[in-house]
């Protein structure tokens, strides 16, 4: 598979559309699933790994699922590559930087994705754009009994799915929305928010995952417990708390102009003239301020620019992307200018 | 049934216990309601981190039986159990049969339970038989062993017994 190919979409879940999409980035779900007759990939030898590696790519290349899988051995890539799959959500950055056989079964979508050799021989992803937990658990769930019934997966009636951490053990399930937070963040209301979250059980991250500051008011919802529940509970859990912070949201967001409105178009047009004039502009800059535009665009503060088209440039900004269009590599500096550049032209194409 | 400990402050039931280790090694007890905490910002604000919280949690299960478990090795795939406390993650499936005991209390603080109720696998039970699995698990591990003391005919051998059993399944 050619990665640059890649670079021609962005990925069905950064569409945009989709339920709530307002406040809603995207839904994702993960199964953790291991063979039952090798040890945990980290705990396998280099040997072992390749087993691995080469039965499970063989295995997923034969699944016709309306469309076919395209394969990326992740350990034959660049620096650039691996970070560029980071970026598109398609590979965690543990697994970018792991060693040994290891690899990214993808979809020409982008929804549906499986890393191999990651924490756990098969790390299988449904990502969707806009709050469908349902629909992606219907879908991860297909592509898991395809996948089933080709090889042994590790299962005991009392532990469920067996996995390489026991955080992770039981259904093995991950499930995680992404919402976008700007107005509850400005109002000092977050804290409340993610307290609550908490003390039932649900976890809050920022943008990509464990252990990342959360950039641009961007947050991911998802379940901690994995063991005595069922996926229907676990799903049913989280279905149940994201229309309440969809709903402060957008009590926030009214707030917000009603009560401080010079205030916040200020900050939203600032914003936007910041990215459409500034000749040096960082990825931290970029995400911040592109995070301000998106909610101006929902305020319909903004009218000559789409979600969409603000979703892309997230994405499009991100060092690997950046450099990958480019088609050099740059250090960060010369990225900084780069970034500037392909944010002005975008933005002042009307 | 433990009497709860009440807050310092206010006398609510308290749920922050902090012990100030003083000059001297003097220790002192503090124990707050959470309110009280919040107030005292007592807490600080820590990202979570479900790694450092699985290392927390498996250190602080470890009672009485540490010696009987400080010993469990798998025999499987060899890993120990003092290793999988240090590292946090297991070596094999095999693992959650032999460190049972460890795991089931440190798999009920994380989830609060320690039985699966969600999807099964279709052919559990028909097709996939978790003894020969083991055996297969173990097969894997002598023939690593031969390869790694250069041993190539017991390694061929084991190979061929492996394809065998794979083949029955």
């Amino acid at each position: 598979m050619k990665l640059d190919d890649l670079l021609k979409n962005t990925g069905e879940w950064l569409r945009g559309s989709g339920p709530d999409s307002d406040v809603v980035v995207s839904t994702r779900i993960r199964l953790a699933r291991n063979l039952a007759d090798f040890p945990f990939s980290n705990r396998a030898s280099p040997l072992q790994k390749g087993e691995i590696e080469s039965l499970l790519r063989e295995r997923l290349l034969r699944i016709d699922n309306g469309t076919r899988f395209s394969y990326v051995q992740v350990h034959s890539l660049n620096h650039l590559d691996r970070q560029f799959l980071v970026e598109r959500q398609l590979i965690s950055r543990e697994h970018a930087a792991s060693e040994g056989q290891r690899g990214v079964a993808i979809e020409p979508q982008e929804s549906r994705s499986v890393m191999i050799n990651e924490e756990d021989h098969l790390r299988l992803q449904v990502l969707r754009s806009g709050l469908a937990l349902e629909e992606a658990w219907q879908e991860i769930d297909r592509l898991d009994d395809l996948i089933e019934q080709r090889v042994n997966y590790a299962f005991s009636e009392e532990f469920g799915y067996l996995t390489a951490c026991p955080t992770n053990v039981g259904t093995g399930m991950r499930a995680s929305v992404m919402l976008h937070l700007p107005a509850l963040q400005m109002t000092r209301q977050l804290e409340k928010v993610f307290r609550a979250l908490q003390k039932i059980n649900l976890a809050v991250r920022g943008l990509y995952g464990e252990g990342t500051r959360a950039s641009g008011d961007f947050y991911q919802i998802s379940n901690q417990v994995t063991l005595g529940k069922s996926e229907a509970d676990i799903l049913r859990e989280i279905r149940e708390v994201i229309p309440q912070i969809i709903d402060y949201e957008r009590k926030a967001r009214a707030a917000l102009l009603r009560e401080s409105r010079p205030t916040i178009l200020d900050r939203v047009y600032r914003a936007y003239g910041t990215l459409r004039s500034a000749t040096l502009m960082t990825s931290d800059e970029t995400i911040d301020l592109l995070s301000c535009v998106r909610l101006g665009i929902n305020l319909h503060l903004i009218e000559d620019l789409t979600i969409p088209a603000v979703n892309e440039l997230f994405l499009l900004t991100q060092p690997a992307h950046l450099q990958k269009l480019q088609g050099v590599v740059m250090e960060p500096e010369e990225r900084n200018a780069a970034r500037a550049n392909f944010l002005r032209h975008r933005l002042n194409k009307n | 049934m433990k009497k709860a400990i009440s807050c310092d402050s206010c006398g609510q039931p308290a749920t922050v216990h902090l012990t100030h280790i003083e000059k001297g090694g003097r220790r002192k007890e503090v124990h707050l309601c959470e309110a009280c905490a919040e107030q005292k910002k007592v807490l600080q604000k820590q990202e979570l981190n479900l790694s450092s919280i699985l290392q927390a949690l498996i250190g602080q299960h470890v009672g009485p039986e540490t010696d009987d478990l400080a010993r469990l090795a798998c025999p499987v795939c060899g890993i120990k159990f003092m290793e999988f406390r240090a590292e946090g993650r297991l070596g094999c499936p095999h693992d959650y049969e032999v460190f049972r005991a460890g795991l089931r209390p440190l798999l009920d603080r994380v989830h609060r339970a320690v039985r699966h109720i969600g999807k099964k696998p279709s052919r559990f039970g028909r097709a996939v038989r978790p003894d020969v699995q083991r055996e297969v698990l173990e097969l894997r591990r002598r023939l690593q062993e031969a390869v790694e003391r250069e041993a190539y005919e017991e390694a061929a051998r084991l190979r061929d017994l492996i394809r065998s059993k794979e083949a029955a399944e």
